[in-house]
């Protein structure tokens, strides 16, 4: 009885391990790959940096990788670069704000009112497919030179996409919600709060997705024409003076910004939309 | 029961116009279903079965003719309805998509939650009342669909091929857990289905339409005691007998409508 105990004890005991084998194998897979993801960036800058030491390419145009970070380091220290990218990342968030809540106040009634929609669809057709970069100058004329005119040049860019989306997510919402809402006797308001809202959150968040990405592109142009700080303004001041090592300092914050924003979209829809399957 | 009249239905017919052909869906239908009475509808597909049950719900007008639902207490909704698709909310946990019908009725949360857990607890779902319906599978969904009707407590319920969707064993799982609330509230039911089987497991009277357009070919009873149990039903004699003659009554119709394509 014993022996027979025993023997059942160690084979659970090797099921364990070779559980525990599985295991590991499966983490040290999961590790090798986020290792291999971190590894190409890092070979990219190391090829670099040899090819400029090599004088493969010319570091007068490209620079290289130890010089940006020499030039990055006092940049940081000054408190220069911060300056220029708050500047440049409270346009991006007034922008955003402004273009995202009208956006989806006028999809959400596009949306649901039939009238409204045709009342306003033909001009968003027309409208729509101008280059926001085409009507900066008209932008600049209107709002004049000073923040406002680039909040705005953001603003119109965002205020499109989310308003398209969030009209689509309304209008694509599956007939059956609607049955289930008409015939337990729902009204307007209760459809409006309990079905179509939530029902087109989350085109509206695709939108706002979209959106970010645009503002992220507006804001460098935006910040070409009379702007005297900002991310943008740093590209095109170090243009103008030729200096690589600070145009690629504020390619940096962009993509940082540009990671950072869209964590933060990620966070609130995973809060907003806890219901969606991920 | 008591015998009461619940639903009458007179002279309904309803055509649709889709640009140049018109389709005559439902044609002068008529029938009473009692109070407490429990109605299953068959009928080869397409006959308007699904159109009848959304005039009942108020989703579709009557071309012409007129429904009644004879309404007992004035806070009551008239019908809720058990749609044969995917339909309970995404985006509401377990527990508020079936206390949605009590919320549209301005039920107090309190009181309204308390009404929703005692529904998922008699379907035995209490444990997922956080959950979002996208973390379970298709059969517990369809329970919650139906418990959202139950818990909405309405004057009638209708039901539109509610478990046509999922496989055997859940199909009988939801059947006896229907039965079993059924039979505790004796709430007057409209049952749409392709399955005889289902319709004289669930039956009090048994609807047989005429395919395209759709007309009341039979009415028939269903003289099998309450409580029922699934399995014993399947083997009684009256059981076979039905069976045999609502086939009968199917299978002209199901021919018929195979001639006309």
């Amino acid at each position: 009885m014993n022996a027979v105990q025993e023997k059942l004890n160690q084979t659970i005991k090797m099921e364990d391990l070779a559980d525990d084998a599985e295991n590991n194998s499966r983490q040290k897979k999961a590790f090798f790959l986020k290792t291999f993801s971190f590894l190409s960036p890092l070979f990219l800058l190391l090829l670099w940096e040899v090819m400029a030491a090599l004088k493969l390419i010319d570091v007068r145009l490209f620079s290289s990788p130890s010089r940006i970070f020499e030039t990055l380091i006092p940049l940081v220290s000054s408190g220069e670069l911060l300056y220029h990218t708050l500047i440049s990342t409270s346009r991006i968030v007034l922008g955003f704000v402004a273009g995202a809540v009208p956006g989806v106040i006028l999809g959400l009634s596009m949306g649901l009112f039939p009238p409204v929609r045709a009342l306003l669809m033909p001009l968003v057709a027309v409208t729509f497919p101008i280059p926001k970069l085409a009507i900066m100058p008209l932008i600049l004329i209107v709002f004049g030179l000073g923040e406002s005119s680039k909040i705005f040049t953001i603003a119109i860019g965002v205020f499109y996409l989310v308003l398209i989306n969030t009209m689509a997510g309304v209008l694509n919402i599956d007939p059956i919600y609607i049955d289930v809402a008409k015939s337990f006797g729902a009204s307007k308001i209760q459809f409006y709060t309990t079905v179509a809202f939530p029902g087109a959150l989350p085109m509206i968040f695709a939108g706002l997705k979209l959106g970010m990405g645009t503002a992220l592109l507006l804001i460098v142009a935006a910040e070409l024409s009379a702007a005297r700080a900002g991310v943008g303004w740093m590209i095109w001041r170090a243009y103008d003076m030729f200096d690589i090592e600070r145009m690629f300092c504020a390619l940096i914050v962009l993509a940082f910004l540009g990671f950072v924003f869209s964590y933060l979209l990620d966070l609130l829809e995973k809060i907003v939309i806890p219901w969606k399957k991920r | 029961m008591d015998g009461a009249e619940k639903i009458r239905v007179e002279n309904l017919t309803k055509i649709f116009n889709t640009g140049r052909t018109s389709v005559v869906a439902l044609e002068n239908v008529n029938l009473t279903v009692e109070d407490g009475e429990f109605l299953c509808v068959v009928g080869p597909s397409g006959c308007g079965k699904t159109t009848m049950l959304r005039i009942l719900a108020g989703l579709e007008k009557p071309t012409s003719g007129r429904v009644y639902i004879k309404a007992r207490n004035a806070g009551k909704p008239p019908t809720a309805v058990v749609f044969q698709g995917d339909s309970i909310f995404p985006w509401m946990k377990v527990v508020e998509n079936v206390e949605y019908g009590l919320r549209i009725r301005g039920i107090p949360l309190e009181e309204r939650r308390a009404i929703a857990l005692e529904y998922l607890k008699k379907m035995g779902l209490e444990r997922f009342a956080d959950l979002y319906p996208y973390q379970l599978s298709g059969g517990m969904k369809q329970r919650i669909n139906v418990a959202r009707a139950f818990a909405s407590d309405p004057e009638i319920l209708l039901m539109d091929e509610p478990f046509g969707a999922l496989d055997e064993q859940n199909k009988l799982i939801l059947q006896q857990e229907l039965l079993r609330i059924w039979e505790g509230s004796y709430k007057t039911t409209v049952f749409i289905t392709h399955s005889i089987d289902e319709a004289l497991l669930l039956g009090d009277k048994i609807l047989v339409m005429t395919a395209q357009p759709g007309r009341v070919k039979a009415m028939l009873e269903v003289k099998i005691e309450r409580p029922r149990d699934i399995i014993l039903i399947k083997s009684s004699p009256v059981f076979i007998e039905l069976y045999r003659e609502i086939w009968e009554l199917l299978r002209e119709e199901v021919m018929k409508a195979r001639n006309m394509r």
